[in-house]
Protein backbone atom coordinates (compact mmCIF):
# COMPACT_ATOMS: atom_id res chain seq x y z
CA UNK A 1 0.00 0.00 0.00
CA UNK A 2 2.62 2.68 1.05
CA UNK A 3 4.80 1.43 -1.98
CA UNK A 4 1.31 2.37 -4.45
CA UNK A 5 0.63 5.51 -2.08
CA UNK A 6 4.41 7.04 -3.44
CA UNK A 7 3.84 6.21 -6.66
CA UNK A 8 0.68 7.85 -6.87
CA UNK A 9 2.20 10.81 -5.35
CA UNK A 10 4.92 10.67 -7.88
CA UNK A 11 2.06 10.42 -10.49
CA UNK A 12 0.02 13.37 -9.12
CA UNK A 13 2.92 15.86 -8.87
CA UNK A 14 3.91 15.17 -12.44
CA UNK A 15 0.55 15.89 -13.13
CA UNK A 16 -0.10 19.31 -11.36
CA UNK A 17 2.96 20.33 -13.26
CA UNK A 18 1.38 20.76 -16.55
CA UNK A 19 -0.27 24.37 -16.16
CA UNK A 20 3.63 25.40 -16.15
CA UNK A 21 4.13 24.02 -19.77
CA UNK A 22 1.21 23.61 -21.52
CA UNK A 23 -1.35 26.19 -23.09
CA UNK A 24 -5.02 26.22 -23.04
CA UNK A 25 -5.37 22.88 -25.40
CA UNK A 26 -3.43 21.15 -23.13
CA UNK A 27 -4.98 22.25 -19.64
CA UNK A 28 -8.27 21.73 -21.29
CA UNK A 29 -7.21 17.75 -22.55
CA UNK A 30 -5.45 17.41 -18.93
CA UNK A 31 -8.65 18.77 -16.85
CA UNK A 32 -11.27 16.26 -19.46
CA UNK A 33 -7.96 13.63 -18.59
CA UNK A 34 -8.76 13.91 -14.58
CA UNK A 35 -12.62 14.15 -14.73
CA UNK A 36 -12.55 11.24 -16.89
CA UNK A 37 -10.10 9.37 -14.05
CA UNK A 38 -12.67 10.62 -11.47
CA UNK A 39 -15.28 9.12 -13.52
CA UNK A 40 -13.71 5.84 -14.15
CA UNK A 41 -12.01 5.38 -10.55
CA UNK A 42 -15.68 6.15 -9.06
CA UNK A 43 -17.18 3.61 -11.35
CA UNK A 44 -14.88 1.18 -10.09
CA UNK A 45 -16.18 0.57 -6.69
CA UNK A 46 -19.48 -0.46 -7.54
CA UNK A 47 -18.16 -2.01 -11.04
CA UNK A 48 -14.59 -3.21 -10.53
CA UNK A 49 -14.95 -4.28 -7.46
CA UNK A 50 -18.26 -5.25 -6.47
CA UNK A 51 -19.08 -6.29 -9.67
CA UNK A 52 -22.44 -4.81 -10.03
CA UNK A 53 -22.82 -3.21 -13.81
CA UNK A 54 -23.68 -0.12 -13.22
CA UNK A 55 -24.79 2.51 -15.81
CA UNK A 56 -25.90 5.27 -12.65
CA UNK A 57 -22.48 7.63 -13.40
CA UNK A 58 -24.49 9.63 -16.16
CA UNK A 59 -27.28 9.90 -13.28
CA UNK A 60 -24.86 10.90 -10.00
CA UNK A 61 -22.82 13.28 -13.39
CA UNK A 62 -26.19 15.53 -14.15
CA UNK A 63 -27.37 15.57 -10.45
CA UNK A 64 -24.46 16.84 -9.48
CA UNK A 65 -23.78 19.53 -11.68
CA UNK A 66 -27.33 20.53 -11.70
CA UNK A 67 -27.32 20.86 -8.47
CA UNK A 68 -23.81 22.51 -8.11
CA UNK A 69 -25.24 25.72 -10.98
CA UNK A 70 -28.59 25.75 -9.24
CA UNK A 71 -26.92 26.46 -5.72
CA UNK A 72 -24.57 28.47 -7.52
CA UNK A 73 -27.45 30.14 -9.26
CA UNK A 74 -28.86 31.16 -5.58
CA UNK A 75 -25.06 32.78 -4.45
CA UNK A 76 -23.59 30.60 -3.09
CA UNK A 77 -19.91 30.22 -3.04
CA UNK A 78 -18.53 28.18 -5.56
CA UNK A 79 -16.94 25.13 -3.36
CA UNK A 80 -19.54 24.88 -1.32
CA UNK A 81 -21.57 24.64 -4.34
CA UNK A 82 -19.32 21.56 -5.05
CA UNK A 83 -19.57 20.50 -1.80
CA UNK A 84 -23.85 20.86 -1.77
CA UNK A 85 -23.38 18.41 -5.03
CA UNK A 86 -21.49 15.88 -3.63
CA UNK A 87 -23.97 15.77 -0.85
CA UNK A 88 -26.69 15.64 -2.38
CA UNK A 89 -25.00 12.42 -4.95
CA UNK A 90 -24.43 11.23 -1.42
CA UNK A 91 -28.08 10.98 -0.49
CA UNK A 92 -29.21 10.21 -3.57
CA UNK A 93 -27.10 7.31 -4.31
CA UNK A 94 -27.64 5.96 -0.98
CA UNK A 95 -31.91 6.11 -1.28
CA UNK A 96 -31.19 5.09 -4.65
CA UNK A 97 -29.04 2.03 -4.08
CA UNK A 98 -31.23 0.76 -1.16
CA UNK A 99 -34.01 0.32 -3.50
CA UNK A 100 -31.93 -0.92 -7.12
CA UNK A 101 -28.88 -2.86 -5.34
CA UNK A 102 -31.74 -5.53 -5.05
CA UNK A 103 -31.54 -6.19 -8.51
CA UNK A 104 -28.92 -8.23 -9.90
CA UNK A 105 -27.42 -8.90 -13.31
CA UNK A 106 -29.81 -7.15 -16.49
CA UNK A 107 -31.94 -6.04 -13.74
CA UNK A 108 -29.67 -3.82 -12.06
CA UNK A 109 -27.79 -2.68 -15.22
CA UNK A 110 -31.46 -1.90 -16.89
CA UNK A 111 -32.74 0.20 -13.86
CA UNK A 112 -29.61 2.00 -13.06
CA UNK A 113 -29.83 3.23 -17.07
CA UNK A 114 -32.69 4.41 -16.87
CA UNK A 115 -32.47 6.76 -13.77
CA UNK A 116 -30.52 9.05 -16.06
CA UNK A 117 -33.21 9.86 -18.33
CA UNK A 118 -35.71 10.02 -15.92
CA UNK A 119 -33.42 12.56 -13.60
CA UNK A 120 -33.54 14.42 -17.10
CA UNK A 121 -36.46 14.96 -17.35
CA UNK A 122 -37.14 15.88 -14.57
CA UNK A 123 -34.68 18.89 -15.22
CA UNK A 124 -36.32 19.55 -18.06
CA UNK A 125 -39.61 20.12 -16.86
CA UNK A 126 -38.56 22.03 -14.10
CA UNK A 127 -37.91 25.10 -15.73
CA UNK A 128 -38.51 27.57 -12.95
CA UNK A 129 -35.54 25.94 -10.70
CA UNK A 130 -33.13 24.47 -13.70
CA UNK A 131 -33.76 26.74 -17.18
CA UNK A 132 -35.48 23.33 -18.26
CA UNK A 133 -34.19 22.86 -21.62
CA UNK A 134 -32.54 25.83 -22.44
CA UNK A 135 -30.00 25.32 -19.77
CA UNK A 136 -28.73 27.01 -17.13
CA UNK A 137 -25.95 29.42 -17.23
CA UNK A 138 -23.43 29.83 -14.38
CA UNK A 139 -21.68 32.86 -12.65
CA UNK A 140 -18.56 34.26 -14.72
CA UNK A 141 -15.75 35.35 -11.89
CA UNK A 142 -15.06 38.69 -13.16
CA UNK A 143 -11.55 39.08 -11.44
CA UNK A 144 -9.73 35.86 -13.28
CA UNK A 145 -8.26 35.98 -16.16
CA UNK A 146 -8.50 32.87 -19.11
CA UNK A 147 -5.23 31.55 -18.21
CA UNK A 148 -5.35 31.74 -14.37
CA UNK A 149 -9.72 30.27 -14.46
CA UNK A 150 -8.28 27.28 -16.49
CA UNK A 151 -5.10 26.62 -14.13
CA UNK A 152 -7.74 26.71 -11.14
CA UNK A 153 -10.31 24.20 -12.78
CA UNK A 154 -6.93 22.00 -13.50
CA UNK A 155 -6.09 21.84 -10.24
CA UNK A 156 -9.60 21.26 -8.82
CA UNK A 157 -10.09 19.06 -10.68
CA UNK A 158 -6.59 17.38 -9.62
CA UNK A 159 -7.74 17.70 -6.24
CA UNK A 160 -11.00 15.38 -6.58
CA UNK A 161 -9.05 12.98 -8.65
CA UNK A 162 -6.15 12.50 -5.76
CA UNK A 163 -8.96 12.56 -2.82
CA UNK A 164 -11.02 9.83 -5.23
CA UNK A 165 -7.79 8.10 -5.61
CA UNK A 166 -7.08 7.60 -1.95
CA UNK A 167 -10.60 6.55 -1.18
CA UNK A 168 -10.03 4.15 -3.51
CA UNK A 169 -6.91 2.94 -2.25
CA UNK A 170 -8.37 2.98 1.36
CA UNK A 171 -11.00 1.08 0.32
CA UNK A 172 -9.24 -1.65 -1.35
CA UNK A 173 -6.91 -2.23 1.95
CA UNK A 174 -10.20 -1.58 3.87
CA UNK A 175 -12.81 -4.16 5.49
CA UNK A 176 -15.26 -2.40 3.00
CA UNK A 177 -12.84 -3.35 -0.43
CA UNK A 178 -12.72 -7.18 0.89
CA UNK A 179 -16.58 -7.43 1.24
CA UNK A 180 -17.07 -6.20 -2.05
CA UNK A 181 -14.92 -8.71 -3.28
CA UNK A 182 -16.47 -11.57 -2.03
CA UNK A 183 -19.56 -10.21 -3.47
CA UNK A 184 -18.56 -10.02 -6.58
CA UNK A 185 -17.15 -13.51 -6.31
CA UNK A 186 -20.12 -15.10 -4.63
CA UNK A 187 -23.32 -12.97 -3.35
CA UNK A 188 -24.84 -15.45 -1.63
CA UNK A 189 -22.02 -17.03 -0.04
CA UNK A 190 -20.52 -14.19 0.80
CA UNK A 191 -24.18 -12.76 2.56
CA UNK A 192 -24.36 -16.68 4.28
CA UNK A 193 -20.45 -16.20 6.12
CA UNK A 194 -21.97 -12.98 7.77
CA UNK A 195 -20.82 -9.66 5.20
CA UNK A 196 -23.20 -7.10 5.46
CA UNK A 197 -24.25 -6.84 1.81
CA UNK A 198 -26.90 -4.87 1.41
CA UNK A 199 -24.73 -2.17 3.25
CA UNK A 200 -21.66 -2.56 2.03
CA UNK A 201 -23.21 -2.36 -1.64
CA UNK A 202 -24.91 0.90 -0.97
CA UNK A 203 -21.50 1.81 0.17
CA UNK A 204 -19.89 1.18 -2.60
CA UNK A 205 -22.71 3.14 -4.35
CA UNK A 206 -22.28 6.36 -2.09
CA UNK A 207 -18.75 6.44 -3.03
CA UNK A 208 -19.54 6.15 -6.92
CA UNK A 209 -22.19 8.27 -6.47
CA UNK A 210 -20.32 11.03 -4.41
CA UNK A 211 -17.29 11.70 -6.36
CA UNK A 212 -19.10 11.38 -9.64
CA UNK A 213 -21.53 14.35 -8.52
CA UNK A 214 -18.53 16.09 -7.38
CA UNK A 215 -17.27 15.91 -10.97
CA UNK A 216 -20.22 17.38 -12.50
CA UNK A 217 -20.14 20.02 -10.06
CA UNK A 218 -16.47 20.94 -11.12
CA UNK A 219 -17.30 20.35 -14.50
CA UNK A 220 -20.68 22.65 -14.78
CA UNK A 221 -18.66 25.50 -13.04
CA UNK A 222 -15.90 24.75 -15.10
CA UNK A 223 -17.74 25.37 -19.07
CA UNK A 224 -20.13 27.94 -17.23
CA UNK A 225 -23.21 26.42 -19.03
CA UNK A 226 -25.09 22.87 -19.28
CA UNK A 227 -28.21 21.51 -20.64
CA UNK A 228 -29.83 18.32 -19.56
CA UNK A 229 -28.75 16.09 -22.38
CA UNK A 230 -25.53 17.13 -22.22
CA UNK A 231 -24.87 16.49 -18.29
CA UNK A 232 -27.11 13.41 -18.15
CA UNK A 233 -25.76 12.07 -21.34
CA UNK A 234 -25.52 8.33 -21.23
CA UNK A 235 -22.07 8.36 -22.99
CA UNK A 236 -20.89 9.31 -18.93
CA UNK A 237 -21.64 5.79 -18.11
CA UNK A 238 -20.56 4.26 -21.03
CA UNK A 239 -17.18 5.90 -20.85
CA UNK A 240 -16.99 5.53 -17.29
CA UNK A 241 -16.74 1.39 -18.14
CA UNK A 242 -14.88 1.10 -20.75
CA UNK A 243 -12.31 3.17 -19.71
CA UNK A 244 -11.93 0.90 -16.58
CA UNK A 245 -12.19 -2.22 -18.90
CA UNK A 246 -9.35 -0.74 -20.80
CA UNK A 247 -7.37 -0.20 -17.96
CA UNK A 248 -8.31 -3.94 -16.32
CA UNK A 249 -11.36 -3.58 -13.70
CA UNK A 250 -10.24 -4.07 -10.14
CA UNK A 251 -6.86 -2.92 -10.29
CA UNK A 252 -5.30 0.39 -8.67
CA UNK A 253 -4.29 2.34 -11.74
CA UNK A 254 -5.63 0.91 -13.85
CA UNK A 255 -8.97 3.12 -13.94
CA UNK A 256 -6.20 5.64 -14.27
CA UNK A 257 -4.20 4.48 -17.22
CA UNK A 258 -7.84 4.03 -19.07
CA UNK A 259 -8.39 7.25 -18.82
CA UNK A 260 -5.63 8.51 -19.93
CA UNK A 261 -5.78 6.06 -23.51
CA UNK A 262 -9.42 6.06 -23.70
CA UNK A 263 -8.67 10.46 -23.57
CA UNK A 264 -6.17 10.05 -26.24
CA UNK A 265 -7.85 7.61 -28.72
CA UNK A 266 -11.04 9.70 -28.46
CA UNK A 267 -9.13 12.90 -29.14
CA UNK A 268 -7.20 11.73 -31.87
CA UNK A 269 -10.34 10.04 -33.43
CA UNK A 270 -12.58 13.15 -32.68
CA UNK A 271 -9.90 15.50 -34.13
CA UNK A 272 -9.64 12.92 -37.30
CA UNK A 273 -13.20 11.97 -37.92
CA UNK A 274 -15.67 14.33 -36.75
CA UNK A 275 -18.50 13.23 -38.74
CA UNK A 276 -18.01 9.55 -37.51
CA UNK A 277 -16.75 10.12 -34.74
CA UNK A 278 -19.28 8.40 -32.41
CA UNK A 279 -19.47 5.61 -35.16
CA UNK A 280 -15.26 4.88 -34.46
CA UNK A 281 -15.78 5.09 -30.83
CA UNK A 282 -18.27 2.86 -31.26
CA UNK A 283 -15.83 0.12 -32.82
CA UNK A 284 -13.03 1.08 -30.70
CA UNK A 285 -15.43 -0.41 -27.88
CA UNK A 286 -16.56 -3.72 -29.85
CA UNK A 287 -13.28 -4.62 -30.67
CA UNK A 288 -12.46 -3.77 -26.99
CA UNK A 289 -14.76 -6.21 -25.56
CA UNK A 290 -14.12 -8.53 -28.14
CA UNK A 291 -10.35 -8.80 -27.92
CA UNK A 292 -9.30 -7.29 -24.77
CA UNK A 293 -11.75 -8.16 -22.25
CA UNK A 294 -9.21 -7.81 -19.41
CA UNK A 295 -7.70 -4.69 -20.20
CA UNK A 296 -4.41 -3.65 -21.95
CA UNK A 297 -2.50 -5.46 -20.08
CA UNK A 298 -3.74 -8.69 -20.78
CA UNK A 299 -2.29 -8.10 -24.18
CA UNK A 300 1.54 -10.17 -24.20
CA UNK A 301 4.08 -10.42 -26.63
CA UNK A 302 4.61 -13.56 -28.26
CA UNK A 303 7.30 -15.58 -26.24
CA UNK A 304 10.34 -15.75 -28.04
CA UNK A 305 11.16 -19.89 -28.80
CA UNK A 306 13.46 -21.39 -26.08
CA UNK A 307 15.83 -23.40 -27.31
CA UNK B 1 -66.30 9.62 -24.60
CA UNK B 2 -63.08 10.75 -23.95
CA UNK B 3 -61.77 7.99 -22.22
CA UNK B 4 -62.86 5.53 -24.82
CA UNK B 5 -60.94 7.62 -27.37
CA UNK B 6 -57.87 7.79 -24.99
CA UNK B 7 -58.66 4.02 -24.88
CA UNK B 8 -58.62 2.94 -28.16
CA UNK B 9 -55.37 5.57 -29.16
CA UNK B 10 -53.87 3.61 -26.34
CA UNK B 11 -54.54 -0.12 -27.43
CA UNK B 12 -53.31 0.94 -30.89
CA UNK B 13 -50.48 2.31 -29.91
CA UNK B 14 -50.15 -0.66 -27.17
CA UNK B 15 -50.37 -3.33 -30.19
CA UNK B 16 -47.62 -1.61 -32.07
CA UNK B 17 -45.62 -1.61 -28.92
CA UNK B 18 -46.00 -5.50 -28.43
CA UNK B 19 -44.66 -5.90 -31.95
CA UNK B 20 -41.14 -4.17 -30.79
CA UNK B 21 -41.04 -5.70 -27.60
CA UNK B 22 -41.46 -8.99 -28.82
CA UNK B 23 -38.33 -9.88 -30.75
CA UNK B 24 -36.34 -7.61 -28.13
CA UNK B 25 -37.40 -9.71 -25.09
CA UNK B 26 -37.25 -13.06 -27.09
CA UNK B 27 -33.63 -12.17 -27.90
CA UNK B 28 -32.86 -11.08 -24.52
CA UNK B 29 -34.99 -14.33 -22.50
CA UNK B 30 -32.90 -16.79 -24.70
CA UNK B 31 -29.42 -15.65 -25.13
CA UNK B 32 -29.31 -13.71 -22.05
CA UNK B 33 -28.37 -10.56 -23.66
CA UNK B 34 -30.21 -7.05 -24.01
CA UNK B 35 -29.92 -6.11 -27.72
CA UNK B 36 -29.20 -1.78 -27.45
CA UNK B 37 -29.23 -2.65 -31.41
CA UNK B 38 -33.02 -3.21 -31.27
CA UNK B 39 -34.08 0.30 -31.63
CA UNK B 40 -31.69 1.25 -34.22
CA UNK B 41 -33.18 -1.93 -36.10
CA UNK B 42 -36.45 -0.52 -36.13
CA UNK B 43 -35.30 3.13 -37.39
CA UNK B 44 -33.36 1.32 -40.21
CA UNK B 45 -36.59 -1.14 -40.84
CA UNK B 46 -38.35 2.72 -41.02
CA UNK B 47 -35.72 3.85 -43.40
CA UNK B 48 -36.14 1.41 -46.09
CA UNK B 49 -40.12 1.42 -46.10
CA UNK B 50 -39.68 5.28 -46.71
CA UNK B 51 -37.13 5.37 -49.19
CA UNK B 52 -39.14 2.08 -51.07
CA UNK B 53 -42.35 4.70 -50.79
CA UNK B 54 -40.72 7.57 -52.11
CA UNK B 55 -37.94 6.54 -54.75
CA UNK B 56 -39.85 3.20 -55.60
CA UNK B 57 -43.59 3.73 -54.78
CA UNK B 58 -43.90 0.87 -52.54
CA UNK B 59 -46.49 0.57 -49.78
CA UNK B 60 -44.98 0.47 -46.27
CA UNK B 61 -46.70 -2.72 -45.83
CA UNK B 62 -45.23 -4.32 -48.88
CA UNK B 63 -42.15 -2.78 -47.31
CA UNK B 64 -42.23 -5.11 -43.99
CA UNK B 65 -42.22 -8.36 -46.59
CA UNK B 66 -38.76 -6.61 -47.94
CA UNK B 67 -37.33 -5.72 -44.30
CA UNK B 68 -38.17 -9.16 -43.21
CA UNK B 69 -35.70 -11.76 -44.58
CA UNK B 70 -33.10 -8.71 -44.88
CA UNK B 71 -33.23 -8.19 -41.21
CA UNK B 72 -32.96 -12.06 -40.52
CA UNK B 73 -30.07 -12.22 -42.59
CA UNK B 74 -28.44 -9.21 -40.92
CA UNK B 75 -29.66 -10.18 -37.19
CA UNK B 76 -28.13 -14.23 -38.02
CA UNK B 77 -24.96 -13.05 -39.72
CA UNK B 78 -24.37 -10.46 -36.55
CA UNK B 79 -25.07 -13.13 -33.95
CA UNK B 80 -22.60 -15.84 -36.23
CA UNK B 81 -19.64 -13.66 -36.11
CA UNK B 82 -19.61 -11.23 -33.74
CA UNK B 83 -22.05 -11.78 -30.70
CA UNK B 84 -21.79 -15.44 -30.20
CA UNK B 85 -18.18 -14.95 -29.54
CA UNK B 86 -19.32 -13.53 -26.25
CA UNK B 87 -22.70 -15.25 -25.13
CA UNK B 88 -21.34 -16.27 -21.95
CA UNK B 89 -19.83 -13.17 -20.90
CA UNK B 90 -20.59 -10.99 -17.82
CA UNK B 91 -23.53 -8.98 -18.73
CA UNK B 92 -21.38 -5.84 -18.66
CA UNK B 93 -19.31 -7.46 -21.49
CA UNK B 94 -22.06 -8.22 -23.45
CA UNK B 95 -24.06 -5.07 -23.00
CA UNK B 96 -20.89 -2.90 -23.98
CA UNK B 97 -20.78 -5.02 -27.47
CA UNK B 98 -23.84 -4.56 -28.20
CA UNK B 99 -23.98 -0.59 -27.31
CA UNK B 100 -20.73 -0.36 -29.33
CA UNK B 101 -22.49 -1.86 -32.34
CA UNK B 102 -25.16 0.63 -31.62
CA UNK B 103 -23.23 3.24 -31.56
CA UNK B 104 -21.63 2.60 -35.15
CA UNK B 105 -25.34 1.96 -36.60
CA UNK B 106 -26.90 4.98 -35.77
CA UNK B 107 -23.85 7.10 -36.22
CA UNK B 108 -23.78 5.13 -39.65
CA UNK B 109 -27.43 6.11 -40.14
CA UNK B 110 -26.74 9.91 -38.85
CA UNK B 111 -24.10 10.35 -41.68
CA UNK B 112 -26.22 8.53 -44.42
CA UNK B 113 -29.72 10.12 -43.83
CA UNK B 114 -28.78 13.04 -41.74
CA UNK B 115 -30.62 14.24 -38.47
CA UNK B 116 -33.31 15.69 -40.14
CA UNK B 117 -36.97 14.13 -39.40
CA UNK B 118 -38.53 12.50 -42.47
CA UNK B 119 -41.91 11.35 -42.58
CA UNK B 120 -43.68 8.61 -44.85
CA UNK B 121 -47.19 10.20 -45.86
CA UNK B 122 -49.31 8.62 -47.48
CA UNK B 123 -50.26 9.71 -50.84
CA UNK B 124 -53.84 9.15 -50.94
CA UNK B 125 -53.88 9.41 -47.35
CA UNK B 126 -56.43 6.21 -46.00
CA UNK B 127 -58.60 8.49 -43.92
CA UNK B 128 -60.16 7.60 -40.74
CA UNK B 129 -62.52 5.75 -39.43
CA UNK B 130 -65.70 7.04 -36.95
CA UNK B 131 -66.93 4.19 -34.62
CA UNK B 132 -69.57 5.87 -33.06
CA UNK B 133 -68.17 9.01 -32.01
CA UNK B 134 -64.45 7.16 -31.27
CA UNK B 135 -61.93 8.31 -34.50
CA UNK B 136 -59.55 5.98 -35.83
CA UNK B 137 -56.82 6.74 -38.47
CA UNK B 138 -57.26 4.06 -40.89
CA UNK B 139 -53.38 3.58 -41.26
CA UNK B 140 -52.79 3.08 -37.56
CA UNK B 141 -55.38 0.37 -38.01
CA UNK B 142 -53.87 -1.18 -40.48
CA UNK B 143 -50.88 -1.06 -38.93
CA UNK B 144 -51.74 -1.95 -35.04
CA UNK B 145 -53.69 -5.11 -37.10
CA UNK B 146 -50.21 -6.20 -38.75
CA UNK B 147 -47.92 -6.02 -35.82
CA UNK B 148 -50.65 -8.01 -33.94
CA UNK B 149 -50.52 -10.69 -36.90
CA UNK B 150 -46.60 -10.21 -37.19
CA UNK B 151 -47.07 -11.09 -33.30
CA UNK B 152 -49.08 -13.49 -33.24
CA UNK B 153 -46.85 -15.19 -35.85
CA UNK B 154 -43.63 -15.63 -33.83
CA UNK B 155 -46.03 -17.14 -31.31
CA UNK B 156 -46.93 -19.79 -33.53
CA UNK B 157 -43.28 -20.15 -34.99
CA UNK B 158 -41.81 -20.60 -31.52
CA UNK B 159 -44.51 -23.05 -30.53
CA UNK B 160 -45.55 -25.25 -33.36
CA UNK B 161 -42.36 -24.77 -35.73
CA UNK B 162 -39.49 -27.58 -34.78
CA UNK B 163 -37.03 -24.73 -35.26
CA UNK B 164 -39.15 -22.62 -32.40
CA UNK B 165 -39.45 -25.60 -29.83
CA UNK B 166 -35.83 -25.90 -30.07
CA UNK B 167 -35.53 -22.17 -29.69
CA UNK B 168 -37.73 -22.63 -26.44
CA UNK B 169 -35.61 -26.16 -25.48
CA UNK B 170 -32.35 -24.08 -25.45
CA UNK B 171 -34.06 -21.14 -23.07
CA UNK B 172 -35.18 -23.55 -20.45
CA UNK B 173 -32.15 -25.31 -20.73
CA UNK B 174 -29.40 -24.92 -22.95
CA UNK B 175 -27.44 -28.02 -21.17
CA UNK B 176 -30.18 -30.51 -21.82
CA UNK B 177 -30.99 -29.11 -25.48
CA UNK B 178 -27.50 -29.83 -26.85
CA UNK B 179 -27.14 -33.24 -24.96
CA UNK B 180 -30.67 -33.57 -27.14
CA UNK B 181 -28.45 -32.75 -30.39
CA UNK B 182 -29.82 -29.26 -30.59
CA UNK B 183 -26.98 -26.96 -32.35
CA UNK B 184 -27.71 -24.55 -29.48
CA UNK B 185 -24.46 -22.00 -31.44
CA UNK B 186 -27.29 -22.22 -35.16
CA UNK B 187 -30.13 -21.23 -32.52
CA UNK B 188 -28.39 -18.53 -31.06
CA UNK B 189 -28.63 -17.42 -34.64
CA UNK B 190 -31.55 -17.98 -35.68
CA UNK B 191 -33.04 -16.68 -32.21
CA UNK B 192 -31.11 -12.98 -33.15
CA UNK B 193 -32.52 -13.02 -36.26
CA UNK B 194 -35.82 -13.30 -35.51
CA UNK B 195 -35.56 -10.38 -33.07
CA UNK B 196 -33.74 -8.96 -36.03
CA UNK B 197 -36.23 -9.57 -37.92
CA UNK B 198 -39.41 -8.06 -35.84
CA UNK B 199 -37.58 -4.72 -35.10
CA UNK B 200 -37.05 -4.80 -39.07
CA UNK B 201 -40.44 -5.45 -40.17
CA UNK B 202 -42.23 -2.68 -37.46
CA UNK B 203 -39.82 -0.12 -38.52
CA UNK B 204 -42.16 0.45 -41.64
CA UNK B 205 -45.27 0.28 -39.37
CA UNK B 206 -43.45 2.66 -36.94
CA UNK B 207 -42.56 5.12 -40.25
CA UNK B 208 -46.88 5.71 -40.87
CA UNK B 209 -47.52 7.04 -37.67
CA UNK B 210 -44.35 8.64 -36.33
CA UNK B 211 -41.27 10.38 -38.33
CA UNK B 212 -38.47 8.66 -38.72
CA UNK B 213 -34.67 9.55 -36.88
CA UNK B 214 -31.16 8.01 -36.27
CA UNK B 215 -31.88 9.47 -33.34
CA UNK B 216 -35.26 7.71 -32.20
CA UNK B 217 -33.41 4.86 -31.70
CA UNK B 218 -32.89 4.92 -28.11
CA UNK B 219 -36.62 6.07 -27.28
CA UNK B 220 -37.79 2.51 -28.78
CA UNK B 221 -35.28 0.97 -26.86
CA UNK B 222 -36.39 2.08 -23.68
CA UNK B 223 -40.16 1.15 -24.59
CA UNK B 224 -39.03 -2.19 -25.23
CA UNK B 225 -37.11 -2.10 -22.08
CA UNK B 226 -40.60 -1.05 -20.43
CA UNK B 227 -42.44 -3.70 -22.23
CA UNK B 228 -40.46 -6.32 -21.04
CA UNK B 229 -40.30 -6.27 -17.43
CA UNK B 230 -44.13 -5.24 -17.67
CA UNK B 231 -45.19 -8.16 -19.25
CA UNK B 232 -42.43 -10.47 -18.28
CA UNK B 233 -39.29 -11.57 -19.63
CA UNK B 234 -38.77 -14.07 -22.76
CA UNK B 235 -42.45 -14.86 -23.81
CA UNK B 236 -44.40 -13.31 -27.01
CA UNK B 237 -48.08 -13.33 -24.47
CA UNK B 238 -46.04 -11.34 -22.13
CA UNK B 239 -44.54 -8.82 -24.67
CA UNK B 240 -48.62 -8.57 -25.63
CA UNK B 241 -49.72 -7.73 -22.51
CA UNK B 242 -46.90 -5.58 -21.68
CA UNK B 243 -47.41 -3.72 -24.91
CA UNK B 244 -50.84 -3.07 -24.71
CA UNK B 245 -50.47 -2.16 -20.99
CA UNK B 246 -47.81 0.49 -21.88
CA UNK B 247 -50.15 2.23 -24.91
CA UNK B 248 -52.44 2.57 -22.59
CA UNK B 249 -50.60 3.99 -19.59
CA UNK B 250 -48.89 6.48 -22.05
CA UNK B 251 -52.07 7.55 -23.43
CA UNK B 252 -53.67 7.91 -20.30
CA UNK B 253 -50.56 9.32 -18.81
CA UNK B 254 -50.38 11.89 -21.50
CA UNK B 255 -53.84 13.06 -20.35
CA UNK B 256 -53.47 13.33 -16.96
CA UNK B 257 -49.77 14.53 -16.72
CA UNK B 258 -49.19 16.22 -19.75
CA UNK B 259 -47.19 14.29 -22.44
CA UNK B 260 -43.94 15.70 -21.47
CA UNK B 261 -43.72 13.25 -18.41
CA UNK B 262 -44.49 10.00 -21.05
CA UNK B 263 -40.98 8.70 -20.44
CA UNK B 264 -40.38 9.75 -16.42
CA UNK B 265 -44.02 7.92 -16.18
CA UNK B 266 -43.17 4.75 -17.97
CA UNK B 267 -39.41 4.62 -16.70
CA UNK B 268 -41.13 5.16 -12.86
CA UNK B 269 -43.25 2.22 -14.32
CA UNK B 270 -40.34 0.32 -14.93
CA UNK B 271 -38.49 0.37 -11.42
CA UNK B 272 -41.27 0.04 -9.54
CA UNK B 273 -42.36 -2.80 -11.53
CA UNK B 274 -38.48 -4.52 -11.29
CA UNK B 275 -38.68 -3.85 -7.17
CA UNK B 276 -41.88 -5.04 -6.28
CA UNK B 277 -43.30 -7.33 -9.40
CA UNK B 278 -39.83 -8.87 -10.94
CA UNK B 279 -41.77 -11.59 -13.07
CA UNK B 280 -43.88 -9.02 -14.84
CA UNK B 281 -47.99 -8.64 -14.87
CA UNK B 282 -48.25 -12.21 -15.54
CA UNK B 283 -46.74 -13.33 -12.64
CA UNK B 284 -44.79 -16.23 -14.26
CA UNK B 285 -42.08 -16.58 -16.90
CA UNK B 286 -43.62 -18.02 -19.89
CA UNK B 287 -41.48 -20.14 -22.26
CA UNK B 288 -43.28 -19.68 -25.80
Amino acid sequence: MKRTALIAAILFAAVALLPLAGDAYWLRLGTTMLMYGVLAMAWNFIGGMAGYPSFASAAFFGLGAYSGAVAQKYGVPMPLAWALAATLAVLFAALLGLALLRLRGHYFAIASLVVAEVLRELVNSATDLTGGGMGLNLPVPHDATIANQSAFFYYAMLALAIVTFAAMLWTTHSRLGFGLRCIQQNESAADMLGVNTTLYKVGAFVLSGAFVGAAGAIYASWVHYIEPPDVFDVMYSIKAIVMVLLGGAGSIFGPLIGAALFLSLEELVWRNYLQVHTGVLGLLIVLLVLFLPKGVFSLRLPRKARP
Amino acid sequence: MLSLQILANGLVLGGLYACIAAGFSLVWGVLNIINILHGSFIVLGGYLAFFAYVKLGIHPFASVLIAAPLFFALGYALQRAVINRMIAAPVLLTLSLTFGLDLMLSNGMLFAFTADFKKLNLDPPLGVLNLGGIVLPVDRLFAMGLALLLTALLYLVLSRSRIGRAIVAVRMDREAAALMGVNVKRIYAVTFGLGALMAGASGPLLAMIFPISPLSGPVYLGKAFVICVLGGLGSVPGAMIGGLALGVVESFGALWFGPEHAITLSFTLLILMLLFRPTGLLGRTGYS
